[in-house]
């Protein structure tokens, strides 16, 4: 039964992320040009709807539903890993105009080429963690 | 009917993706979408390569279940809940797309990077597989992408996403700004 509520979210998160048009190319570099509001709107309004969800989660201490506090782990505390880190990321972000929620959803919209990319961010992810004694954090 | 065919505006877009996030809180889970990345990782056997990757992945199967969502959900609304046409984008943007060879009538994606055709250019499978690199190995070393950091960890209000965040924009902007002329 969780299993399908999981595909179901996942299912709901790749149409919004589609009609949203936070998928396109074009809306990536769109925004990294400052061109329009579209992202940052989708971006803000998620984020202030986000704000209030987590601080009502932790005011009324609400459980999930297997009866556990929801606890949001605070992560380590770092600088240059998350400038480092971020940057490379943003990097990728623009040239292929994707990140990996809207790289899934690309995938199931029938976009072969996309392909690539999966398959280039999941080597990419593989390099980290052979290099990732070596890299500042 | 008519408007689930058209674009949806950013204000329902992005409270959806709130509301998202809270059920999956609810679930008693996180909103974070390059992690399965490493997932896909730990699963193909990469355990034996890096300490890194010696997880159990079988308590990351739900989130693998939410990809499998994601790519449905991808096909249903490209193939039943659109027209495939191109995002309206600002004359601006067209401006610019133009003076790095990419045209203003297009699909979804730009087909100078995401058609069939465009794959026969070697430079075409380079920009694919710099970009897929870097997003993973970003993602990863900055320990999450823009579900983790710009949506869940902000909306925490955690100072590293805020951080990740601005890394972020400085890597996208110097690639369109400084990059795209030279690469386009």
């Amino acid at each position: 039964m969780k299993q399908i509520i999981y595909i179901l979210i996942g299912f709901f998160f790749g149409i919004v992320m589609y009609k949203s048009e936070a998928a396109s190319w074009f809306r990536i570099y769109e925004m990294f040009q400052f061109q329009s509001f579209h992202m940052y709107g989708i971006i803000g309004t998620a984020l202030a709807f986000g704000i209030v969800f987590v601080q009502v989660l932790k005011h009324y201490k609400i459980k999930s539903i297997d009866g556990n506090p929801i606890v949001i782990l605070p992560k380590e505390k770092s600088f240059s890993r998350y400038m480092i880190g971020g940057i490379i990321f943003g990097l990728g972000w623009a040239l292929a105009g994707a990140c990996p929620g809207p790289i899934f959803v690309l995938v199931g919209a029938g976009y072969l080429p996309i392909v690539i990319v999966l398959a280039s961010a999941t080597v990419g992810t593989f390099l980290y963690g052979i290099i990732k004694d070596k890299l500042p954090h | 009917m008519e408007l689930i065919f058209q674009p949806w505006p950013w204000y329902i877009s992005g409270f959806l993706i709130a509301c998202i996030m809270l059920v999956l809180l609810l679930m008693g889970k996180k909103f974070g979408m390059s992690s399965n990345l490493r997932t896909f990782c730990v699963a193909c056997g990469a355990g034996k390569a890096s300490s890194f990757f010696e997880v159990d992945w079988k308590s990351d199967k739900w989130n693998l279940l939410v990809v499998i969502g994601a790519m449905l959900g991808g096909f249903v609304a490209s193939h039943y809940l659109s027209n495939g046409e191109m995002p309206a984008i600002s004359e601006a943007t067209k401006v610019s797309l133009a003076n790095i060879n990419i045209a203003s009538e297009n699909g979804y994606l730009p087909q100078e990077l995401f058609s069939i055709s465009a794959l026969s250019d070697i430079k075409t499978i380079l920009i694919l597989i710099v970009g897929g690199l870097l997003i993973g190995f970003g993602a990863r070393y900055a320990g999450g992408c823009t579900s983790g950091h710009a949506i869940s960890g902000l909306s925490n209000l955690q100072l590293p996403s805020l951080i990740a965040v601005i890394g972020f924009f400085i890597g996208g902007l110097f690639m369109v700004h400084v990059l795209f002329p030279l690469i386009f």
